[in-house]
């Protein structure tokens, strides 16, 4: 059972992914940012409901739309807005991007641009913590794009059959680019993870409450030993692909319409006052603190410094 | 090199020196497990992780589906996590196959995360033609990973060479590639000593003083130019044999000297000519000793063909002793 306090944290944390990628936004339209943006708007449940479940040493891998994922897991605003807008304080001193923010000190091992491309590494990493006995559960959030790369059945083959104690958390927000997922999926997705042996079940990913049950389920699994889970949260993204393209044209505007009255944000406040865990004033006062930390994590970026000339040949080894 | 008392010296094959590193690091470092397929029980089918799967255990010699972009980004998490994989790639053009985790996943983590990754992870593969294997068993793709940022890249051509060089790997908190030629596992013997020794990356070695011209190999090359040197001593030309042992980082100042003292240049790789290794050891050399050199350097590598499977269309995409004996007597000649 989570506490009122847990669940307040819960709506903190959608609530600053919300508000960080208005910002991006903001920031990416304004000029103020290289690169491309990936917003996570409209997904914020998934990545919330997940890492609820897990510690500070679980490790998660992410993908080109990490945001979320960085935040959800404990990734500080400040220095992940210096790294999407390029700075030497940015957490990968700007050599990383918008693609591929990482803190290996709270288990974040990298959002990443290629599709399925952190499958294995999230495999990887639950190998590694069986093989130190470590205790520690890895996930892998990926789209229901990854989950038609060849490496995602690979990785849950022997995932299953060494009982790896990592989750596959895939967030099928209906759209690969531009292209409907229905168009480019054979069967459905849980099916898959079922005939080869893992846990699998879909939940609405626009409910943080039901992504973290099903979380929670799969995360007492693998510390047990009893090997990986497969979720399906369904969900959808408010923005294109990256900002600049508006997400128009290739969806339909009812469908956008329908996924906006499910919006998690709305959704889990009124579950958060109808059930008396939060009042109305106590939603004002995280609402403020949040747009006070997304201010102060955008003045913090655009006033950090570009990296110095001397950084282009620095980390490409360890010394 | 501790080769030259060599009366009490044993003689190891190419496969087994290797294995004896396997062995020695396993013992000393318990991250350490060998990942790939046939690599456990079966003891790999070049036995190079043989009795690996009986000393340390399947949870250290693993054997995997046929899956190598699942196994090798496995292993590559696996080494962000704390544990240095060995990933063996059975035949060298199955890489192909895992391109993705090493060139844009293993190779790029540290500098994309400003430094907060170490890649841990050593991936052996195979090259070499020889054995009418056909255009997928038989190439030799060293240098696709020579031509990466954040790999590492080692050829050795001797016993001696190949277990101080893995044992330098494994050690390594970096990726690297390790490329041994499937020719010399068990054909080429040499002396090993039972002491510990390591060889650092990036040091050339001169396998033979010679003074009228260089000639660069790597890996089988370097037994291939040695016998040609041999046989041009009788007729009186001296020929240096220098092995860069690693590809990255490249020794190029070994290069450069011994060319600036014979004058004469003759590069010897076994994969592709184009863009291929022999590319960039040449353009070492012109760039370091231009104004000593008498005559254009002389490439050898193999065709811009597919490795033919006719035994003798393969052979003649190998540089042999003849052809590297007409390459040194061309640029002698100017």
């Amino acid at each position: 059972m989570l506490t009122h306090e847990q669940l307040i944290e819960m709506y903190r944390k959608m609530l600053t992914i919300r508000r960080f990628e208005e910002a991006v936004f903001n920031l990416y339209r304004g000029g103020k940012m290289p690169g491309l943006a990936h917003l996570y708007m409209g997904e914020e449940a998934v990545a919330v409901g997940v890492c609820t479940a897990l510690n500070v040493d679980d490790t998660i891998t992410s993908t080109h739309r990490g945001h979320g994922h960085i935040l959800a897991k404990g990734g500080k605003p400040r220095k992940m807005m210096a790294e999407v807008t390029g700075r030497v304080e940015g957490y990968c001193r700007g050599k990383g991007g918008e693609m591929h923010i990482a803190d290996f000190s709270i288990g974040i091992l990298g959002a990443n641009g290629i599709v399925g491309g952190s499958l294995g590494i999230a495999t990887g990493a639950a190998f590694s913590a069986k093989y130190r006995k470590s205790g520690q559960v890895s996930v892998a959030f990926f789209g229901e794009g990854g989950a038609n790369q060849g490496i995602f059945y690979e990785s849950l083959n022997m995932a299953v059959l060494w009982k790896l104690p990592v989750i596959y958390v895939c967030e099928n927000n209906q759209y690969g680019e531009y292209t409907p997922y229905m168009k480019v999926t054979a069967g459905n997705l849980i099916d898959r993870a079922k005939a080869m042996g893992a846990a699998a079940i879909r939940v609405d990913g626009n409910d943080p409450l039901a992504v973290f049950e099903a979380a929670e389920k799969a995360v007492a699994r693998a510390r047990k030993g009893e090997g990986p889970s497969f979720i399906e949260c369904l969900t959808y993204r408010y923005t294109g692909h990256h900002v600049g393209e508006p997400g128009k044209g290739y969806r339909p505007p009812e469908e956008i319409e329908e996924w906006h009255r499910r919006d998690p944000l709305t959704r889990f406040e009124k579950h958060l006052i109808e059930n008396g865990i939060a009042s109305g004033s106590d939603i004002e006062s995280v609402q403020d603190e949040v747009a006070q930390t997304i201010s102060d994590a955008v003045d913090f970026g655009l006033k950090a410094p570009y990296p110095d000339l001397s950084e282009l040949t620095m980390h490409v080894f360890v010394e | 090199m501790p080769m030259n008392n060599s009366n009490e010296i044993r003689e190891l094959t190419f496969a087994k020196a290797l294995n004896e590193a396997l062995v020695e690091e396993m013992a000393r470092d318990e991250r350490i497990f060998v990942i790939g397929e046939d690599v456990g029980a079966w003891g790999g089918v070049f036995r190079v992780t043989e009795g690996l799967y009986d000393r340390f255990g399947s949870d250290r010699a693993i054997d995997t589906p046929i899956t190598e972009e699942g196994f090798t980004g496995l292993a590559v998490g696996a080494a962000m996590t704390g544990l240095h994989p060995v990933v063996e790639i059975m035949f060298g053009d199955f890489i192909t196959l895992a391109m993705d985790q090493i060139v844009n996943q293993a190779a790029k983590m540290r500098y994309m995360s400003g430094g907060q990754a170490e890649v841990s992870i050593t991936i052996r593969a195979t090259t070499g033609a020889g054995r009418s294997s056909g255009g997928q068993h038989s190439q030799s793709l060293h240098v696709l990973f020579a031509h990466m940022p954040g790999l590492k890249v080692v050829y050795p051509s001797t016993p001696y060479d190949a277990k101080g060089l893995l044992k330098t790997a494994l050690r390594e908190r970096n990726p690297v590639l390790f490329f041994e030629d499937k020719m010399m596992y068990a054909k080429i013997k040499g002396p090993v000593p039972e002491e510990e020794y390591t060889i650092p990356f990036g040091v050339a070695d001169i396998k033979r003083e010679g003074s009228d011209v260089t000639v660069v190999a790597t890996s089988r090359m370097v037994h291939t130019a040695l016998a040609a040197a041999e046989t041009l001593a009788k007729e009186g030309v001296d020929v240096e044999v220098v092995d860069p042992r690693t590809l990255q980082p490249l020794d190029r100042n070994t290069l450069i000297q011994s060319v600036i003292k014979t004058q004469h240049a003759v590069v010897v790789d076994q994969g592709y000519i184009d863009y291929g290794a022999t590319a960039e050891l040449a353009a070492t050399i012109y760039q370091g000793a231009f104004d000593y050199l008498e005559a254009p350097i002389e490439r050898l590598a193999a065709p811009e063909v597919p490795i033919p499977f006719s035994p003798p269309l393969e052979m003649a995409t190998i540089p042999d002793e003849q052809r590297i004996i007409a390459a040194i007597r061309k640029t002698l000649k100017g």
